[in-house]
């Protein structure tokens, strides 16, 4: 894009070489489609994969089937124009709302306690008397690579009264045994499969943030009578907020998609409805009712509040972050 | 400005091969299908019996004009949604292997082929509660019969005779037996009433006469919440509302283990049984016996059937006729049935295969009960039928969520029931089937 270096340049037995004569007209045109063609490979792609299914998702949820008779053997099933019906019922729905409640739920719980795990797990291997810093590290982040299904049938197992080890000791020390896969404690219990598998990897982002950091500051801070604790309060803290920012986007992103956890737990247990969370009920609407066209509606209205809600926080914690820096 | 052109035309070159090369990986499985007008036929066939490829070798060594592929699939609803996706697509596979309760979810999505003229003569080696939930009782025919799940009564024998229990016969006394056990050992059950599957509950109300899902004309019905259903609903609510027997999902790991430590007494299960008895409770081998299934009044002789499948041509095979040959062969003939036997431990739906040679030793984990599968032909025959249909996931998907709700609460089914229906009858609706109200 930038101009050709002035001066004879060789043609690789090319007719026409391509840098040879440079006409202005050839060069500013050149200069201009240049960019359309490299971005041409992403575009096709992105159209192919990502914009397509979604258009194709799209227009799934404005149809519906109509059936003639009984619905049974060829061309009983014909797909018709729906308009805003499937909408309208997934909105009215009280199962889907029911689940959004019960993952906010869960989400109230999950966030605060990871990304405050993360942030002071952070500050612990950053701080400058801690031994083991690899070790640690990796052991925090370790869980992070658990896949998420491996991790709930894990912790599935250690929840079961019957088979848990927990359960067991409890027994023997003549104590209460809570059911974990039950009622208030499912929230519990679902919510530790994540801080467990999430808090590794809210860690590191934190981390690299804060050795990103110019030590200079840390220096000034001390010469000006700081402890540890101060510094780590109001110098690291204010400074790595935008990586506070992101992760809490992430989880938050993370939290209103969760569906291996519940979805695995699920048979373990009378506790966990098939619509637990909403991604739950889209599935269960589109592949154990049939119903593809309620399940797209269902998935368009999921996306669009996922979108509002963090397009809204993005917002107050933008707004939030330069007031500080403005103060 | 020539260059400008040849060098966009390369790139645009390159992004369109890169593009047909990813849609020629989406599509390299129809491949075999095409082409096979003339010269040897190949069909495929998407199962998940294990050693379902063995028995289609035997077939492959005998017909060299007919060639079967056996392709392995996950089993039950995860198939069923392959199966319509890939009919959607046309790129569905010649043969599949299906639950009778899928098969008019599968036939109202135009996945199956009526092969009735295909199969003439058949109808006769199979049982006809069986046979109907192939026809649905009409003139097509949808599949054929290849496995059945008669319900039966299992329990420990070890364990009963240590507390001086009878076998029940009817339910009154299987619930009797639930309280006796309750009163010698507090800490044991006789059995769970599971909420997460919905195939068993299924089984006990046909056994009761229950007829879920009719049609009148053009119009549906769905008899969930009606009096036989209610009964059995109403029986396991109260069983669990006093705590005469557990609550427990079923397939858990603390499930194993209740059976492998005699924590849990009997097992209402179907003929396939053994074979879940020897992974889950592999301890407790030999001590087991079967009896038939308890039955509501005295002096009645029903069972209801849990699972079994059928061998269906899809409406994609372009090769029709060899394909309803091969599932005629698959399912009636005695050396495929002897092999299907061994190889894939199924309980064939022929009535003639029940009594053959195939099935004359019992399963190595009833070696106690030499006569198992005398008297499981004796049970099978007793099969009350079956109704289905085309939306039995959504109500199978209903009963998980409002019967572990309400065995959770222990607070007794009549809720539980209604709420199935309602959730059956309006899933119907919305998909815009007729449906009586």
């Amino acid at each position: 894009m930038t101009q050709p270096p002035k001066g004879v340049r060789r043609s690789y037995g090319v007719e026409a070489a391509p840098y040879a004569p440079p006409s202005s007209s050839t060069t500013l045109k050149r200069a201009r489609s240049a960019p359309y063609f490299f971005i041409l490979p992403a575009a096709v792609l992105f159209a192919l994969f990502f914009a397509l299914p979604i258009g194709y998702a799209v227009w799934l949820s404005f149809h519906k089937v109509r059936i003639k008779g009984l619905g049974l053997g060829k061309g009983a099933k014909t797909e018709v124009w729906a308009g805003l019906e499937n909408y309208t019922s997934a909105l009215a729905d009280s199962e889907l709302l029911a689940s959004a409640l019960r993952v906010l739920g869960y989400g109230a719980i999950v966030v605060p306690v990871m990304l405050g795990l993360a942030l002071f797990f952070a500050l612990l291997l950053d701080s400058e008397r801690v031994r083991g810093r690899s070790f640690a590290r990796l052991a925090i982040f370790l869980p992070y690579a658990v896949p998420g299904v491996i991790a709930a049938v894990l912790w599935g197992f250690l929840y079961l009264p019957d088979v848990s080890p927990f359960h067991y000791l409890l027994d023997k020390a003549g104590l209460p045994q809570p059911d974990l896969m039950d009622g208030g404690p499912l929230y519990l219990a679902m919510s530790n499969i994540a801080v467990w598998g999430g808090t590794g990897f809210n860690m590191i982002v934190i981390y690299t943030a804060l050795r990103a950091l110019p030590t200079e500051v840390y220096e000034a801070a001390k010469l000006d009578g700081c402890s540890e604790l101060q510094i780590a309060l109001r110098v690291k803290i204010p400074m790595v907020v935008p990586s506070l920012v992101l992760t809490f986007f992430f989880s938050i992103i993370a939290t209103l998609q969760v569906f291996n956890e519940p979805m695995t737990l699920k048979p373990l247990t009378n506790g966990i409805p098939s619509t637990w969370s909403p991604l739950m009920k889209v599935y269960s609407d589109a592949f154990t009712g049939g119903n593809i066209h309620a399940a797209s509606a269902t998935a368009v209205v999921l996306a669009l509040a996922t979108f509002a809600l963090s397009f809204t926080l993005l917002r107050i914690s933008n707004r939030r972050t330069t007031q500080g820096a403005g103060r | 400005m020539p260059h400008i052109t040849r060098r966009s035309l390369a790139a645009a070159t390159a992004v369109l091969l890169g593009a047909t090369a990813l849609t020629a990986c989406g599509s390299s499985d129809s491949g075999d299908k095409a082409g096979a007008e003339s010269g040897p036929v190949s069909l495929t066939y998407w199962a998940w019996a294990p050693g379902m490829d063995k028995v289609a070798a035997l077939w492959n060594a005998k017909h060299p004009d007919i060639k079967v592929t056996v392709q392995k699939q996950a089993s039950g609803d995860d198939l069923v949604t392959k199966i319509i996706t890939a009919a959607k697509a046309h790129k569905a596979p010649d043969l599949v292997q299906a639950e009778y309760q899928a098969l008019p979810t599968l036939v109202s999505n135009d996945a199956l082929a009526d092969i009735a003229e295909e199969v003439h003569g058949v109808k006769d080696r199979f049982a006809p509660g069986i046979w109907q939930q192939t026809t649905f009782g009409g003139e097509a025919v949808y599949a054929l019969p290849q496995d059945s799940g008669p319900l039966m009564f299992f329990y420990r024998e070890d364990l009963f005779k240590q507390y001086g229990l009878t076998v029940p016969t009817t339910w009154d006394e299987f619930a009797e037996t639930a309280r006796a056990v309750k009163k010698k050992a507090p800490k044991k059950s006789l059995t769970t009433f599971s909420a997460n599957d919905s195939g068993l509950f299924a089984g006990l109300s046909q056994q009761a006469g229950a007829k879920w899902w009719t049609f009148e004309g053009d119009t549906w019905k769905v008899g969930i919440d009606d009096a036989a259903t209610r009964k059995v609903s109403d029986f396991w609510g109260g069983l669990v509302a006093e705590g005469a027997v557990d609550n427990q999902p079923m397939y858990t790991p603390a499930w194993n283990k209740a059976l492998n430590t005699g924590e849990q007494l009997a097992w209402v299960s179907a003929v396939w049984a053994p074979g879940t008895l020897t992974t889950a409770a592999p301890d407790t081998k030999g001590k087991w016996a079967m009896a038939p299934l308890p039955q509501w009044n005295k002096g009645e002789n029903a069972t209801g059937s849990w699972g079994g499948s059928s061998t269906a041509v899809t409406t994609d095979s372009k090769h029709k006729a060899a394909a309803a040959e091969f599932a005629t062969w698959l399912n009636t003939d005695p050396e495929a049935l002897a092999a299907l036997v061994k190889e894939s431990g199924i309980y064939p739906a022929a009535t003639a295969a029940q009594t053959s040679g195939a099935l004359a030793k019992a399963p190595d984990y009833f070696a106690n009960q030499p006569d198992f599968y005398t008297r499981a032909a004796q049970i099978a025959k007793t099969t009350a039928p079956a109704a289905w249909g085309p939306n039995v996931n959504v109500a199978y998907t209903s009963f998980k969520d409002q019967f572990g709700k309400a065995a959770k609460a222990k607070s007794g089914f009549p809720a539980a029931l209604t709420a199935m229906q309602n959730a059956t009858v309006a899933d119907l609706d919305k998909q815009g089937f007729e449906v009586a109200k």
